[in-house]
């Protein structure tokens, strides 16, 4: 089974594509924990990550991802590079494919760049967030935790609550997650949930603490105070005391419910500490499980693109 | 396209695979010679089941407790760029050290040597065993590094351009060792 050549949103996979790359994830993590946390699979490719919109988690995540393989990575960040001189983004990346590399890793703030610049480039594409659009390996890392914790998708409630309207991860994650079978519910203060969001096979209940009722897993989103130059909402207290998860919110869950927040966690805002430390979260797990997808995708894609070529 | 004809043959049954594998077995605990610091790893897929049915043996006959291990070897080839998808990854469980023990490799069938090559490099990257042998169950020929095997199950004459098979119980459903020929 091959996957194609790039990773642009989880949009374009199929079932099986998810469980392969979550399959391949699980055999990968043991590398981690070995003595040498390193194989020869990428040996000789050359991957470059480039980020045009600041990043920690996910590009450490990447980085460490393509050292695990073997591959050689080259750093690109729009703060130290000519992208502050005007060159164009297609300019930008013309130049590096001169440079002959195998993968680009690219995070942009306009929905749709990843796929612009497949048609310049002979490597593969992966997206690691394009605008409001789609965070792919972020919804990957997010199944395979709720996978290890709850086994299947199948008839899951989950909750997704924050801001979704500026979320890409909530976007990549409602794709999986009805993919997979899952049952998905949104919540946030109605200035932050698309109009027509319905339409992706969802439920939306504003009312945060009847959408908590026997979930098994509660997805908190980070409000991106960065983005909040538009009032969304009175006030950061005011929105803890609507929309924060505290112990006794938890409650309302499923006994058996688990945390997930894609951080950086904002405490006091999205989620009480309390709630952040608890044995129900799961969210350094998910950081942990981030690298196992990253090397995933980047094995699965760089040795399956053999086939397109040929063909 | 012109069709080929392939002439199938079964070279040994369950009976028969059963009877190689008590004698490998056995060259196994005397080479060993009743010394415990060994331990069996199989490399994936089907050489899996097979230490482990090599271990089984090594309690029945001789009360011998011998660890076992599954090497996945897939990370480490050196054809990816020949061969065109991925290839599914069934992981590497090596839940012991590796460091002063023999290592015995076990593997299905011995052709070119280039997944022997490609485990060993697996191995060193787990530790740093005493030593290293390899377990084959067939040994078909036709090498293309300098890769030899210490323990052998069966030595079968092929053609380079032969299929071989070995199919077991644990994987395919039914143990059969397989020789396909083009005519």
């Amino acid at each position: 089974m091959s996957l194609g050549k790039h990773l642009l949103g989880i949009k374009d996979l199929t079932k099986e594509d998810i469980t392969l790359i979550l399959d391949t994830a699980e055999k990968m993590s043991e590398i981690s924990f070995r003595p040498i946390k390193k194989v020869p699979a990428l040996r000789g490719k050359l991957v470059v990550n480039l980020f045009f919109e600041p990043s920690t988690r996910t590009r450490s995540s990447f980085e460490i991802a393509e050292k695990r393989l073997s591959a050689e990575s080259l750093n690109f960040s729009s703060g130290t590079s000519s992208v502050l001189k005007g060159e164009t983004l297609l300019d930008t990346v013309l130049n590096i494919e001169r440079m002959n590399p195998d993968a680009y890793i690219m995070r942009h703030s306009s929905p749709g760049s990843c796929k612009l610049i497949t048609e310049y480039v002979k490597g593969s594409v992966i997206n690691a967030g394009d605008g409001a659009s789609e965070h792919p390996t972020q919804a990957l890392l997010d199944a395979l935790t709720i996978r290890q914790k709850k086994g299947s998708f199948e008839k899951l409630k989950v909750l997704i609550c924050g801001d979704i309207a500026h979320s890409r991860v909530v976007r990549s994650n409602i794709h999986l997650l009805k993919k997979m079978g899952a049952d998905v519910t949104l919540c946030g203060p109605a200035t932050m949930i698309p109009p027509y969001i319905e339409k992706m096979g969802v439920k939306v209940e504003t009312n945060f603490e009847k959408a908590l009722s026997q979930k098994d897993v509660v997805m908190m989103l980070r409000i991106q105070l960065e983005r909040q130059e538009k009032i969304l909402f009175p006030s950061l207290k005011e929105y803890f005391l609507t929309y924060g998860l505290t112990e006794k919110r938890l409650k309302l869950a499923d006994k058996n419910c688990i945390v997930m927040h894609p951080g950086p966690i904002n405490r006091g805002v999205e989620m009480a500490s309390e709630v952040a430390d608890s044995k129900e979260s799961v969210i350094l797990d998910q950081v942990e499980n981030g690298v196992s997808i990253r090397m995933a995708v980047l094995f699965l894609l760089l040795q399956g693109g053999e086939n397109e070529d040929s063909n | 396209m012109i069709k080929k004809e392939v002439n199938r043959k079964e070279i040994l049954d369950t009976s028969g695979i059963q009877r190689s594998l008590s004698r490998l077995t056995l060259e196994i605990f005397e080479r060993q010679q009743g010394k415990k610091d060994f331990a069996l790893i199989g490399i994936q897929k089907r050489g899996v089941p097979l230490a482990k049915r090599i271990a089984n043996k090594l309690k029945e006959v001789e009360n011998l407790d011998i660890e076992v291990g599954a090497l996945d070897i897939n990370l480490y080839r050196d054809d990816f760029s020949t061969v065109g998808t991925a290839p599914v990854l069934r992981g590497t469980n090596v839940p012991f050290p590796v460091e002063e023990k023999t290592i015995i490799l076990v593997d299905d069938v011995l052709f070119t040597g280039r997944t022997i090559r490609a485990a060993l490099d697996a191995i060193v990257d787990l530790g740093r065993p005493k030593k290293v042998e390899l377990a084959v169950f067939v040994d078909r020929g036709h090498r293309e590094l300098p890769i030899q095997a210490d323990y052998v199950g069966l030595s079968l004459n092929t053609r380079r351009e032969d299929h071989v098979e070995l199919y077991l119980t644990e994987t395919d459903g039914k143990d059969s060792l397989i020789l396909e020929s083009i005519k």
